[in-house]
């Protein structure tokens, strides 16, 4: 079962008690390698066992978007896939029609957003999907009309074709600067 | 004659008295017990107090300034306070120089080094967010040895070159005396570097290598000063080749062993606070005593005192936090804070008095210009060079933007003018002219570049980003990307790794906290982290071991695309991006411009008052992402409080949704319903200090001190409320889906819906000391298995 997998969590730091250091310090090359060199699989427990994330609204839901639906194990290939949608976007990189897509293009990037909301997989964020996104991103002081209200004022504001939710399309049209905010220094 | 005197009435008497007391001290002074002593009913004793009385007048002002000063918003958020005592200095210098025509007041080195330089530097110290600060430190200490050294060296020698040239007219100078001068003037100053930044919010590791550089250069700084000091004492002549090698061995000496001391005397506070159980009213007062004893202590063996009482602030964080109680901590956080925002003010305000005093002033305008273009050229010079070294070794590289923050946020302070006085004027003829650049100096730097910085780092953020309002669209996705930004650096963080940080972990754990940490901290802090595992982990465990206890239960999982790893998007688009992409300036490094943002916003009218109401429910609700509400350091402000409110929301959502996306897999979704509004109210009572659990930086660190389960009244009705309504939308759609799990008739109908399990998830009861609520945990968290029985007598 995997549930009985023990938390050999590669982030060994679980085990040990004490959370480790973030990355962005510049003098740790040396853990992505090593973690290449795990051939353990990391475990959705070890994710959620991280203190900042359970703070962290859409915590759950990013968390989540790192393992395939309904497993709990991911390998180290597919994290680093997942993580590199946040690597920087090179400036001045031409869009060759030719290659494929890279994972850090904007393209990508806005991808990986809209499916954070988007989680039926339909293509498209229905009135109750932004509504559960809204309700996660806000604080108890609203109440739920005014959710109501704001998730609709949204979806009209960005909604072109008129069907009440928003496609795709919609959503990459808003100037989100999602190649700044979606960036890790640390993956440059 | 006592009896007239008793007889004049009382405000006579009080104009008489000090009269009468002055003359009847001098007749006392001159026939000693001559005539019978007068009975005064009461006296002015001025001289008594004197002393004690001037110093609490000057402290009363200082603080009275600034509240004077924070009246008027708009004027701190430009000009930094620092530049305002400075200038309100001045003026009271004016007034004391004008009334009295003698400078009585001055920052004398005595007291600036003794009583106002230790609590600035310790509460530095105390609050230093260590992992950053150990993770830059190889960059810190480059920067602030070398740093210093190559500032010392080329402003002392080109000062020596210019002068050289005869353009500074006749000066009684050598060569050594422009290398002392260098020496005390490189030095990049904590004092007045923090005070400014605290204004500019710059990124954290940006933020953690100035601070840091601040604080560590004073070994450099002390050691080239005595250095240069001892040269000049003894004259140029006399200064041989063995000197100069017992100069750089005595920086190693000094730097290494003031970290010692500091480090010995936190062993000892850390050790002290774990027996202090019993006497919890004193034990603020040993961590002040201690840790000013280790700065006397390495001042007494000429050692460094600021790294000596740095280090130990930043060593015993971790152990005293954990051993004292929480009232004696939010007191020895206030109280530190307290001296040294007090401590800041005095000094810049007198700094500002000092000024006021022309006996010392000397004017030499080809000296005073040449230094302040001498030591702004060679920072620049200096750290661009050691950032292209640096950047070949880290990861993370520091960009121009950072660069020109390091180099332009380089200020110099009141060490540097204490330092100055400490001359002797014997031995440095020149000292006032030395001085008065000094002042010179300080002045331009606090004042001048304090104002410009702040603009200066708008501007050069702010150059890409856009001014006009924010649609509603992009105030909600532009958080969640934030929000996601910082979960996946979480996540990146944690599987991260560094062979000397697990070594260090390690011998903290094993031995360093069974030392010096309270057997209860330690116990609560393995807790606290095992809480998510277990949460999870045991949960899941113990509701499949039910389940398949009870009898089948078929598992079929979902079987939808696998969409979340890779995004598949059923019909291709076309890329209509633009190809160029700029992104000289990173959002993350921007939370000064949001001000700006919403200031605007408000400002502009918006026509619909729907949209009005709507934007700023948003504005006023949305949960703020981390990179805006952590403050790294704040010497002005207890940093803490403000978004515990938001954490523990958040948390308690997190963990009511995981608690159920288990049991929903495991066991179904019909239950949820009922369940929820069974468990609803139960959870709607459960609070939870996340102040702990995320700051998986200092896991110690206030060990949940809120954690409450009421009894079955309600205890937040405006939040199970909430609740009721809202789970159903909240619950994860892809585990509503039907064919998820299909659980057995038994399982479904006795779905475990015990109080057991749910009091073993908090465990925590009401507890005065925070730490014991720990100890209540330990029965249940011990053996899941053994709960499993109970709850099957559904």
């Amino acid at each position: 079962r995997h549930a009985a997998a023990t938390p050999h969590s590669l982030a060994g730091a679980l085990e040990q008690g004490k959370p480790q250091t973030p990355l962005p310090d510049g003098s740790s090359r040396t853990g992505l390698k090593r973690l290449e060199s795990q051939t353990q699989p990391l475990g959705k427990y070890d994710l959620q066992g991280i203190g900042e994330l359970a703070v962290n609204p859409l915590g759950d839901r990013i968390i989540n978007a790192f393992f395939k639906e309904g497993e709990d194990l991911t390998d180290f290939r597919s994290f680093i896939r997942v993580l590199a949608h946040f690597r920087p976007v090179e400036e001045g990189k031409s869009n060759e029609t030719g290659r494929p897509e890279p994972m850090n293009s904007r393209l990508r990037k806005l991808q990986f957003a809209f499916q954070l909301y988007d989680q039926d997989s339909d293509g498209k964020i229905s009135r109750d999907e932004m509504l559960q996104v809204l309700r996660l991103m806000v604080g108890i002081q609203v109440t739920d009309e005014q959710l109501v209200c704001i998730a609709e004022r949204t979806i009209q504001e960005a909604d072109q074709d008129g069907d009440g939710a928003i496609s795709f399309e919609e959503f990459s049209v808003e100037k989100l600067n999602v190649e700044q905010r979606m960036s890790l220094r640390l993956l440059k | 004659m006592s009896l007239e005197m008793r007889q004049v009435p009382l405000a006579e008497g009080l104009l008489v008295l000090p009269a009468a007391r002055a003359q009847e001290k001098s007749s006392g002074d001159h026939t000693a017990g001559s005539g019978p002593y007068v009975f005064q009913i009461v006296s002015f004793k001025w001289d008594h107090v004197q002393e004690p009385y001037i110093i609490a007048l000057w402290i009363l002002v200082a603080s009275l300034a600034k509240i004077v000063f924070h009246l008027s918003h708009k004027v701190t958020r430009v000009v930094p306070e620092s530049a305002l005592l400075i200038v309100l200095g001045l003026f009271l210098g004016g007034i004391v120089w004008a009334a009295d025509h003698i400078a009585s007041f001055t920052l004398t080195p005595n007291v600036f080094f003794f009583y106002l330089l230790p609590p600035i530097v310790l509460d530095a110290g105390y609050f230093m967010p260590n992992k950053l600060f150990f993770g830059n430190l190889g960059t810190i200490l480059l920067y602030a040895v070398i740093g210093t050294v190559w500032n010392a060296a080329t402003t002392g020698m080109s000062l020596y070159g210019v002068y050289l040239s005869g353009i500074m007219g006749q000066l009684d100078i050598g060569l050594l005396d422009f290398l002392l001068f260098g020496s005390l003037i490189a030095a990049v100053d904590p004092v007045a570097v923090l005070a400014v930044f605290e204004e500019v919010h710059v990124n954290e590791v940006l933020f953690i290598i100035v601070f840091g550089e601040s604080l560590l250069n004073d070994a450099v700084t002390v050691v080239l000063y005595n250095v240069f000091d001892s040269f000049v004492a003894m004259g140029a002549d006399n200064v041989t080749g063995v000197d100069c090698v017992k100069g750089i061995v005595s920086f190693f000496v000094v730097s290494l062993g003031g970290t010692f001391v500091g480090i010995v005397f936190a062993f000892l506070l850390s050790l002290v606070t774990r027996f202090t159980k019993h006497v919890r009213i004193i034990e603020p007062g040993f961590v002040f005593v201690i840790s000013y004893l280790s700065y006397l202590t390495a001042e007494m063996l000429s050692l460094s005192a600021i790294l000596a009482i740095t280090f130990c602030g930043v060593c015993c964080q971790k152990y005293v936090k954990a051993n004292i109680c929480d009232q004696s901590s939010t007191t020895v956080r206030y109280t530190m804070k307290m001296l040294a925002s007090g401590s800041e003010t005095i000094i810049f305000m007198f700094l500002g008095i000092s000024a006021v005093n022309p006996d010392i002033w000397t004017w030499n305008t080809a000296f005073i210009l040449l230094t302040l273009v001498f030591i702004s050229v060679y920072r620049v010079i200096g750290v661009v060079i050691q950032t292209w070294v640096l950047n070949h070794y880290r990861v993370v590289q520091l960009e121009i933007i950072d660069q020109v923050v390091m180099s332009y946020g380089g200020l110099r302070g009141a060490v540097a003018f204490a330092l100055v006085a400490l001359l002797d004027e014997k031995k440095v003829k020149e000292k006032n002219l030395f001085v008065s650049t000094t002042i010179i100096v300080v002045f331009f730097t606090v004042i001048f570049q304090g104002l410009t910085i702040k603009p200066l780092v708008q501007w050069l953020k702010v150059k890409k980003s856009e001014h006009r309002e924010p649609k509603l669209n992009e105030k909600l996705h532009g958080r969640a990307f934030d929000h996601i930004l910082s979960a996946v650096e979480d996540i990146s963080g944690q599987i991260g790794h560094n062979y000397l940080r697990d070594k260090w972990s390690n011998f903290d754990r094993k031995i360093l906290s069974k030392v010096l940490m309270r057997r209860s901290a330690q116990k609560s802090r393995d807790q606290i982290l095992n809480i998510f595992h277990e949460l999870n982990l045991k949960d899941a465990i113990s509701y499949v071991a039910e389940g398949e206890r009870r009898g089948s239960l078929a598992f079929i999982r979902s079987s939808s695309t696998d969409n979340m790893v890779n995004v598949d998007f059923s019909t291709p688009r076309p890329s209509t991006v633009e190809a160029s992409v700029s992104c000289l300036l990173r959002e993350k490094a921007s939370s000064v411009c949001l001000d700006m943002q919403a200031l605007e916003q408000r400002r502009k009218s918006i026509r619909d008052t729907e949209d009005t109401v709507t934007h700023h429910t948003l504005q006023q609700y949305l949960y703020k992402p981390r990179q805006e509400h952590i403050h790294l350091y704040s010497r002005h402000e207890i940093i803490q409080n403000e978004d515990e409110k938001q954490d523990k929301e958040i948390f308690h959502r997190t963990m009511r949704k995981r608690l159920e996306s288990f049991k929903s897999t495991k066991l179904g979704i019909n239950q949820p319903k009922k369940l929820n509004k069974s468990h609803k109210r139960d959870r709607g009572q459960k609070r939870r200090n996340s102040n702990a659990i995320p700051n998986g930086k200092i896991p110690s660190e206030n060990p949940v001190p809120d954690f409450t389960l009421k009894e079955k009244g309600i205890d937040n009705p405006a939040f199970s409320a909430d609740d009721d309504q809202s789970i159903y939308m909240k619950f994860p759609p892809w585990l509503t889906d039907e064919d998820s799990v299909v659980p057995s008739q038994r399982a479904r109908v006795q779905l475990p819906y015990s109080p057991n399990n749910f009091r073993r998830l908090t465990p925590f009861r009401l507890s005065n000391k925070s730490v014991d609520s720990f100890l209540l945990a330990d029965g249940p968290e011990e053996r899941p298995r053994a709960f499993l029985p109970e709850t099957t007598h559904m």
